[in-house]
């Protein structure tokens, strides 16, 4: 069996390179919600390294089914399985953390008072599902391909196909909320939210292949998005103040 | 050349969009059906131990409008500094001291509630940190989720000691960290994003 990610130590450093920094002019809302100040950057601390825990106990028999969650009747849509598993930066599988993901219908509208674009509500279709990771840090979704919408910021963007992914570690510092794109989409490279992330490596690492052995012949087509943790230092040496 | 190294690197952030609700907060949107309750819904169970207060605020933009779309996740230890977390390694918390809750911005006033137990201080390599709960805030235009920390205004001696503010070179900004007392048990605590008294978000 697999080693699985350690759930004491610090946590490594995030590498702000990586991320999107906090202003992104092309993504025009950012303009007004990014901090102007430096963050304060220290070391994490037992808040950052610890967490809340989620039973399965709480899940319940559909969460992860999209496609029957909301009324019990199918929604519309090419259904696809999105799989994949949760590990941290020393590629050990996160086992028994939430993954909590949002999206639009197949026609790219969502079931949000503030969404107003003219493709129809699915009444079938809640958009939101949950599961937690096995003792592997493995995960599955069923759910339909989301569809592409237009948003207001440029003249005429377009959101690529997308899922939205909320996910928890064993340290509160680890929460991560990202977006998965679909392999070979058009719009990937088009969308200024796509680009807030600097490199282009960085964006390949949100694009999920298709995965014809991980679906179901005559049935669904499967995607697999990995995700990657914060991961936690480990050395002996820890937790000592020279000369204290 | 040299060797490799194994890391692999995180995952990069996302915004959580305007429609962050449907996902984490369904029912509060009023998509109701899919889970019985939204999760976090409370950061304490009845007969938790210790100060029962109430923090309220807002989170307001660089151009001074109050955000609508906010979402925000507390995570705090209870009233001795035990986190009710799995790795707690000191002991056990208090059993009604869930620690983690999530609430989102009124879609009208934009303020937000957090009802919970005062925590208690939390030990650090450098010290005791004074009594904090970490935030951790997301919405529609911001790119990485912000990291700030609850303190409270009462806490003068703890705060003064406490490792992490200490870390805080521009002393005045100590200020938009502290909760402010408004009541008996109540405090109000705005979160500006940027701009002049622009909250101080951490790299944690
Ligand atoms: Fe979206």
């Amino acid at each position: 069996m697999t080693e699985t990610s350690p759930t004491t130590g610090p946590l490594f450093p995030r590498d702000r390179f990586w991320h999107p920094p906090a202003y992104t002019p092309g993504y025009k809302t950012s303009m007004t919600r990014a901090p102007s100040r430096p963050l304060v950057a220290t070391s994490s601390t037992l808040s950052e390294e610890t967490g809340p825990a989620f039973g399965r106990d709480m899940l319940g028999e559909r969460d992860n089914n999209l496609i029957l969650n909301f009324t019990g009747q199918p929604a519309i849509g090419e259904r696809i399985i999105v799989h994949g598993r949760v590990l941290d930066q020393s590629g050990r599988p996160v086992p028994n953390v939430l993954i909590e993901i949002w999206q639009a219908n197949a026609g790219g509208r969502y079931r949000h008072q503030k969404d107003g674009y003219l493709a129809p509500l699915d009444p079938n279709f809640g958009g939101c599902g949950r599961t937690i990771s096995d003792d592997q840090g493995r995960y599955e979704f069923l759910t339909v391909r989301p569809g592409a919408y237009p948003w207001p910021n440029g003249t005429n963007d377009w959101r690529p196909m997308h899922i939205h992914f909320s996910v928890f570690g064993s340290g509160f510092g680890q929460r991560l909320i990202t977006q998965m794109y679909f392999e070979g989409d058009p719009l990937i490279p088009r969308c200024p939210i796509v680009r807030t992330i600097p490199s282009q490596e960085a964006i390949d690492s949100l694009v999920a292949p298709l995965d014809m052995n991980g679906g179901i012949p005559m049935d669904a087509l499967a995607y697999k998005f990995d995700i990657v943790l914060r991961g936690r230092r480990q050395t002996m040496f820890e937790n000592r103040l020279e000369g204290l | 050349m040299v060797q490799k190294l194994d890391n692999l690197m995180e995952s990069p952030s996302q915004t959580a969009g305007p429609y962050v609700h449907i996902g984490c907060t369904p029912n509060f949107l009023g998509n109701a059906g899919i889970y019985p309750v939204d999760l976090g819904a409370s950061a304490i169970r009845e007969g938790a131990k210790g100060e029962i207060i109430t923090i309220t605020g807002h989170v307001r933009d660089g151009s001074g409008m109050i955000m609508r779309d906010a979402m925000i996740e507390s995570w705090q230890p209870d009233a001795e500094g035990l986190f009710p977390s799995a790795n707690e390694t000191r002991g056990k918390a208090d059993p009604n001291v869930l620690g983690w809750c999530r609430f989102a911005a009124d879609f009208d006033s934009g303020d937000w509630t957090l009802r919970t137990v005062k925590p208690g201080p939390v030990p650090h390599i450098q010290g005791m940190m004074a009594p904090h709960i970490s935030l951790w805030i997301v919405a529609r235009g911001i790119n990485i989720g912000l990291q700030t920390r609850i303190y409270f205004e009462d806490e003068a001696e703890a705060n003064a000691r406490c490792p992490i503010l200490n870390r805080i070179e521009h002393r005045a900004r100590v200020n938009t960290l502290l909760a402010k007392k408004t009541g008996d048990g109540t405090y109000r605590f705005d979160i500006v994003l940027q701009g002049e008294d622009e909250t101080v978000f951490f790299d944690l």
